[in-house]
C-alpha cells in the first residue's frame, strides 16, 4: 500500500479546498440557510407539523442532504476531472499507486469535505430551527456512507464527462430534481397514492428518510431498507469504477 | 556507463484502438548509466515507446523489463526507479512550486524531504520561486518545474521527452548542464529530441526510429564514423569548363558554374586520401585558391537514414502490391 501517495493526493485536495473557501464551503452554506429562512422559519411556522415534527425540523436532514449530495458529486467529479482536462493526470498513471489507493485518495479527500460542509450545515440549521437527533451516531454514520457514496458517483462522472458542461449536466438536471421530488420538503405520504409508488422509484427517497430516520426516527421507508439502498449504490459506482481502471476506460489507452 | 542494462525490450508492439500501429516489433536495450537519444520524426513512435514504459499508455504484445522487473507485474518497484519529463507542460496552474513538487514525491511513495527538495529546486533556479503559484512562471520556467517534479523522488531512470522544445538557448544550455550532471550521478537518461544538435552534443548512444521502427542504434562517435561524410571543397581561380578526361577520382565533383571542386568521401574509408586527390588535381594543371573540409552533422545522418528507411519501405509496399 502506497500510503504516502494517499497522504499527498489527499493533502493536496484539501489544500484546494482551503484556496476555494468561499466557493467550496461559504457559498452553500449561505444558499442552505435561505433555505432554512424561507422555508422553515417563515413558510414552516405556518405549516402543520408531520409526523409529530415541526415542518421547520422536518426539511432540516433532507436540505443537508440536498447540499452533500450535489456537493459530493461536484467536489470528486472536479477532483478527477482537472487532471485529466490540463493534462496531470500523466502523474497518476505513471506513479506506483494503484488504483485502489486513487479512489481512496480522492475520493477519501472529496467525502472528507462533504461530511466537513454537511456538520457545518447542521449547526448553522440549529441556529434557525429548533431540532433534537434521537440517533447521532446512525446520522454521522448515514452522512459518511452517502459522501463516500456519492463522491464516488462524482468519480465516475468526473472520468466520463468530456467538458465542463458534462460535470454541470448531472448534479443540476439529475441530482436536484431528484432531491426535491425525494421528499426532503415533504411526506411521501402526503402525495397521492399514484405519485407514492413512482416516488419509491427515486433513489433519493431512501436517503432522505435513512437520513431523517436517524434524527426523529421516523421515516416514510424502512430505516434499513435505506441503509440497503445505499449500499447497494454504493457497490455499483465500485463495480464502475473497477471497471474505468480495468479497461482505463477515458484514462488510458 | 555499464554494459549492464537497465531497460530491455523485446518485440514489443503497439496498436491503438484507431488502428494506427505506433509500435512494431521493437527490440531495444538501454544501458545503465548512459544517455541514449531516441531520434525520430514526428510520429514515429517516440512518445509512445516512453508512454508504455512509463505506465501511461497500455502495452502491447511484447516484452518490457526496467531494472531486470516486468513494467506490468511489478510495476510498482519500476515505476519507483523512473522519473518522466512530458512534452507538453501539464501542471495545475493554481498551484505553488512547492505543493506540486512535494505531491509529486508523495505519489512516488516517498516521505517528505525539506533539504532534498530545497537542493533540487536551487540547482534548478526554482528556490526563489517557490511559493509562486505555477501559472505566475515563465515558459522556460514551466519546464523546470516539470523537470524538478521528475526529480523529485531521486528516480534511476530519467525519460526526457523533448525537453527543450520552445526554450531559449540560455535555459537549454543550463538543461544539457544539468542532464550531464545527472548522467555523472549514475541516472540513465532516455531523451527524445527534434534538436538533432542535442543529442549531437550530449548522447552515447543514438536510436533511430521511424514509422514504429527501430532503424538502428548505434555508439554515436561509431556512427559518425560509420556514417558521417566528409567533403573537400575547393575554389578555383578560374572556371573550369568540365574535369580533365584523365581524372579518374571517385568522389570528385564540379559545380555547375565551374568555380568549385568538390570531393566527398567516407570517414572511415582509407580510400579518402586528401594527399593523392590534391596531387592529381596539380598533375593535371588544376589550381586552387583556397580550401575546405567539412563532416556531416547527425543531423544529415538523421535525414539520410530516415528518408533511406521511407524509400525502403515504399518499394517493399510497392512490391507487395
Amino acid at each position: 500500500m502506497n500510503f504516502h501517495a494517499i497522504k499527498a493526493i489527499y493533502k493536496f485536495e484539501l489544500n484546494r479546498t482551503r484556496r476555494t473557501l468561499t466557493q467550496s464551503i461559504a457559498s452553500p452554506v449561505l444558499s442552505t440557510s435561505l433555505y432554512f429562512i424561507v422555508f422553515g422559519s417563515a413558510i414552516g411556522s405556518r405549516m402543520m407539523d408531520i409526523d409529530g415534527v415541526s415542518y421547520a425540523a422536518f426539511i432540516v436532514p433532507g436540505l443537508i442532504l440536498l447540499t452533500v449530495l450535489v456537493e459530493s458529486i461536484n467536489n470528486a467529479a472536479f477532483s478527477i476531472y482537472m487532471p485529466r482536462f490540463n493534462g496531470t493526470i500523466y502523474e497518476l498513471l505513471a506513479a506506483p499507486i494503484s488504483a485502489f489507493e486513487i479512489v481512496i485518495a480522492y475520493v477519501g479527500a472529496a467525502a472528507t469535505k462533504s461530511v466537513v460542509l454537511g456538520l457545518i450545515i447542521l449547526l448553522t440549521a440549529r441556529l434557525f430551527v429548533d431540532f433534537s437527533i434521537v440517533y447521532p451516531l446512525w446520522m454521522l454514520a448515514f452522512l459518511v456512507l452517502i459522501s463516500i457514496t456519492f463522491c464516488l458517483f462524482g468519480f465516475i462522472l468526473g472520468v466520463w464527462a468530456d467538458g465542463f458542461e458534462r460535470l454541470q449536466v448531472v448534479p443540476s438536471m439529475v441530482v436536484m430534481p431528484l432531491t426535491f421530488l425525494g421528499g426532503s420538503f415533504y411526506s411521501i405520504s402526503m402525495l397521492p397514492e399514484a405519485w407514492q409508488t413512482i416516488a419509491l422509484f427515486n433513489p433519493v427517497v431512501y436517503l432522505v428518510n435513512g437520513f431523517r430516520w436517524s434524527f426523529y426516527g421516523v421515516s416514510d421507508v424502512n430505516a434499513a431498507f435505506s441503509l440497503g439502498m445505499i449500499v447497494l449504490f454504493m457497490l455499483i459506482c465500485l463495480t464502475v469504477i473497477w471497471w474505468i481502471f480495468k479497461t482505463g476506460y477515458k484514462i488510458k489507452v | 556507463m555499464t554494459d549492464e542494462s537497465i531497460i530491455s525490450i523485446s518485440n514489443l508492439s503497439k496498436r491503438y484502438p484507431s488502428g494506427f500501429q505506433a509500435l512494431d516489433n521493437i527490440n531495444l536495450t538501454i544501458k545503465r548509466g548512459e544517455i541514449f537519444a531516441l531520434l525520430g520524426p514526428n510520429g514515429a513512435g517516440k512518445t509512445s515507446l516512453i508512454s508504455i514504459l512509463c505506465g501511461l499508455v497500455n502495452p502491447g504484445p511484447g516484452e518490457l523489463k526496467v531494472g531486470g522487473l516486468d513494467v506490468i507485474k511489478d510495476y510498482r518497484a519500476v515505476r519507483k526507479m523512473i522519473g518522466l519529463v512530458p512534452q507538453e507542460i501539464a501542471i495545475s496552474m493554481f498551484e505553488t512550486v512547492w505543493a506540486t513538487v512535494n505531491l509529486t514525491r508523495g505519489l512516488y511513495g516517498k516521505k517528505p524531504d525539506d533539504a532534498y527538495l530545497e537542493k533540487l529546486l536551487r540547482s534548478l533556479s526554482l528556490w526563489e520561486k517557490k511559493d509562486n503559484k505555477l501559472m505566475t512562471l515563465s515558459g522556460g520556467m514551466k519546464r523546470r518545474v516539470l523537470i524538478a517534479k521528475a526529480l523529485s523522488h531521486q528516480p534511476q531512470i530519467l525519460f526526457l521527452d523533448e525537453p527543450t522544445a520552445g526554450v531559449d538557448v540560455e535555459l537549454r544550455r543550463d538543461m544539457w548542464k544539468m542532464i550531464r550532471e545527472l548522467r555523472n550521478d549514475g541516472v540513465t537518461i532516455i531523451l527524445t529530441t527534434h534538436y538533432i544538435e542535442e543529442a549531437e552534443d550530449m548522447a552515447d548512444r543514438v536510436g533511430v526510429i521511424n514509422k514504429g521502427r527501430i532503424v538502428l542504434v548505434e555508439e554515436k562517435a561509431e556512427l559518425m564514423k560509420k556514417l558521417g561524410k566528409r567533403q573537400l571543397v575547393l575554389e578555383l581561380p578560374a572556371p573550369l569548363m568540365s574535369l580533365p578526361e584523365g581524372i579518374q577520382i571517385e568522389g570528385l565533383t564540379l559545380s555547375r558554374d565551374g568555380n568549385k571542386l568538390t570531393y566527398s568521401y567516407d570517414t572511415h574509408n582509407s580510400s579518402g586520401d586528401i594527399g593523392q586527390v590534391i596531387r592529381t588535381l596539380y598533375e593535371h594543371g588544376i589550381e586552387f585558391r583556397d580550401l575546405h573540409t567539412s563532416q556531416s552533422s547527425l543531423e544529415d545522418i538523421f535525414v539520410s537514414l530516415v528518408s533511406a528507411n521511407d524509400a525502403h519501405t515504399a518499394t517493399a509496399t510497392g512490391e507487395l502490391q
